[in-house]
């Protein structure tokens, strides 16, 4: 059979991998290439070594703007995964109305990040002109409207995932539990919490790629106002792009660094997380 | 059993206060998107009265200043399209990748896998330069790079349900005498169909919602501006002047995404857990 399916080769490949080719793999081989050189439009490069990676490190902005996004991951992924896990808890006891709170805590996370900012925006600035303010005036607010708008796009999002981590804990272990006396709260951390790892190790992952890779949503809320101090990652490496001629280079190589960083992230979490799981 | 009914009373009350909470954004927004647009930075949080009502005009003036219908006629576009490329190319990719086994297939497949950890960034402005060397800045170009850029999570969750299926079901076929074609339209993709409406939701939801890649590429001089685009482009060249219009705007583009999370709900949510679960 693997024989004549061989010969199919043109109609079952080619379509994917030439658009994966113009999508993907020219572009990612080129961006490594050009982050080694000085450019202004990818036909007249000039090889210039690891200039642009040493330009990195005396620049305020990317320095500013790697604390701003640790500092934003940190708080959301804490606050993001333990309310999303209280509400799948309370979700799961058979309360009336369970579907319809589903529902709506879930939607959010349909509403795409530009516009989301911008009803956040909108919603947060109403909010301080009782104050007086703006949220551009003043970093705090827009990093505390930042980590608001992701708790409020992803906890459903994360509920669903822990939702059904819970449902699928065996109820004779619970029962089991119960009758060996112990409490609720031993039965969460003993029973449930080491059952549900395998949807922690999920949780984890995605909120810390999310948050690690927001733009659209920093974009919107604030664009790094004021002054870029509440710019993050790649918000800062499309500035870089975008907003400074004969930066390109150094863009593209953040770009490089980025990556590196992202994948890093990636690949450590999940064998970190991966150890923990339990059988049930 | 009593007190756990009195816990569930109380958790009851917090989950629809957090309900009120959770809508709360999206009615403030409604709310506002009647009122004169001048009244909207005085008291935002105040109903509109007979004074402040402004009916249906802020919603004319913000579809005027966006063209918002063409908007959303090419976000339509572009998401369709895109959807059912990826769902037919990278479906038969992923079947050739799991049956054929040989040492092109295999790289392949890693290559896929790998694209799905890249981040956009690393790749938008050599992506963005090469879509308008090869004149791809139309909106079926931009078909075509969401093909690419979709195939990582569309290859890698269909090889996963493939290698599942046992053999024996192709074999018969081919015995029956279909070539791999037929096989494939004929056995293997209706089997497929699970993972297929996964693969569809999730690409759905992020092609509709995708601002940078269209912005980039297509830009925001041309008439296929999609909906993010169009909410970008008057935000950022309107900003605080039109905040009527800001305001109907942005219930206008959150009204097609909960028509369509209403309408398929379970579909969403199944298709979410399991896309989070093998992505």
């Amino acid at each position: 059979m693997q024989k004549t399916l061989r010969r199919y080769f043109p109609i079952f490949i080619l379509p994917t991998l030439i658009a994966f080719a113009f999508a993907f793999i020219l572009p990612f081989a080129m961006g490594v290439y050009l982050s080694f050189c000085k450019f202004k439009t990818i036909t007249n490069a000039q090889f210039t070594g690891i200039d642009n990676y040493v330009k990195i490190f005396a620049d305020r902005d990317f320095i500013n703007a790697f604390w701003f996004t640790i500092k934003v991951s940190v708080l959301s992924i804490l606050t993001i995964n333990i309310f999303a896990f209280i509400l799948a808890l309370a979700l799961t006891r058979r309360i009336r109305g369970t579907n319809l709170f589903r529902t709506v805590f879930f939607m959010p996370n349909l509403i795409g990040g530009i516009i989301l900012g911008y009803i956040w925006q909108q919603m947060i600035n109403a909010v301080l002109l009782q104050f007086e303010t703006t949220l551009v005036a003043n970093a705090t607010y827009g990093f505390w409207g930042l980590i608001i708008l992701m708790n409020w796009q992803m906890i459903g999002y994360m509920m669903i995932i822990y939702i059904a981590g819970l449902q699928n804990v065996p109820t004779d272990l619970l029962e089991a539990a119960q009758i060996d006396g112990a409490t609720g709260w031993q039965a969460l951390t003993r029973v449930k919490i080491p059952l549900v790892m395998p949807s922690i190790t999920i949780c984890l992952f995605l909120t810390v790629s999310n948050s690690f890779k927001l733009f659209d949503q920093n974009l919107a809320l604030t664009a790094g106002a004021p002054s870029k101090r509440t710019a993050m990652l790649a918000l800062d490496i499309y500035n870089t792009f975008y907003g400074r001629m004969g930066y390109e280079g150094v863009g593209q190589a953040k770009a490089v660094l980025f990556f590196i960083a992202v994948a890093a992230i990636a690949l450590t979490q999940l064998a970190m997380t991966r150890r923990k799981e339990v059988e049930a | 059993m009593k007190r756990k009914t009195a816990w569930n009373g109380i958790i009851f009350v917090i989950l629809c206060i957090l309900v009120a909470a959770f809508l709360a954004p999206i009615l403030f927004v409604l709310m506002n998107s009647f009122k004169g647009r001048l009244y909207i930075s005085n008291a935002p949080f105040a109903l509109p009265t007979q004074d402040t009502f402004s009916g249906l005009a802020n919603y004319i003036n913000g579809v005027e200043k966006t063209g918002f219908f063409s908007a959303f006629g090419w976000s339509a576009f572009i998401t369709v399209f895109s959807v059912l490329a990826i769902l037919l190319f990278t479906s038969m990719t992923a079947y050739y990748l799991t049956r054929v086994n040989n040492g092109v297939t295999n790289g392949l497949y890693y290559m896929y896998v790998f694209s799905m950890i890249v981040p956009f960034q690393m790749v938008m402005f050599t992506m963005s330069k090469l879509a308008n060397i090869f004149k791809l800045n139309n909106p079926p170009g931009m078909v075509l790079l969401y093909l690419g850029f979709g195939a990582g999570l569309a290859v890698f969750m269909f090889c996963g349900f493939i290698k599942s299926i046992p053999l024996e079901i192709e074999e018969a076929a081919m015995i029956d005498g279909c070539n791999p074609l037929q096989t494939f339209f004929r056995v293997v993709m209706p089997i497929l169909k699970p993972t297929a409406i996964t693969v569809a939701i999730l690409n759905a939801m992020w092609i509709w919602n995708d601002y940078l890649l269209p912005y980039l590429v297509i830009g925001l001089s041309t008439p296929y501006k999609t909906i993010p685009v169009a909410v970008q482009y008057l935000i950022g060249s309107y900003g605080s002047k039109d905040m009527g219009a800001m305001m109907a705007l942005l219930v206008l583009s959150v009204i097609p995404i909960i028509v369509f999370y209403l309408a398929c709900q379970k579909y969403i949510i199944e298709g979410v857990v399991a896309g989070a679960v093998k992505g």
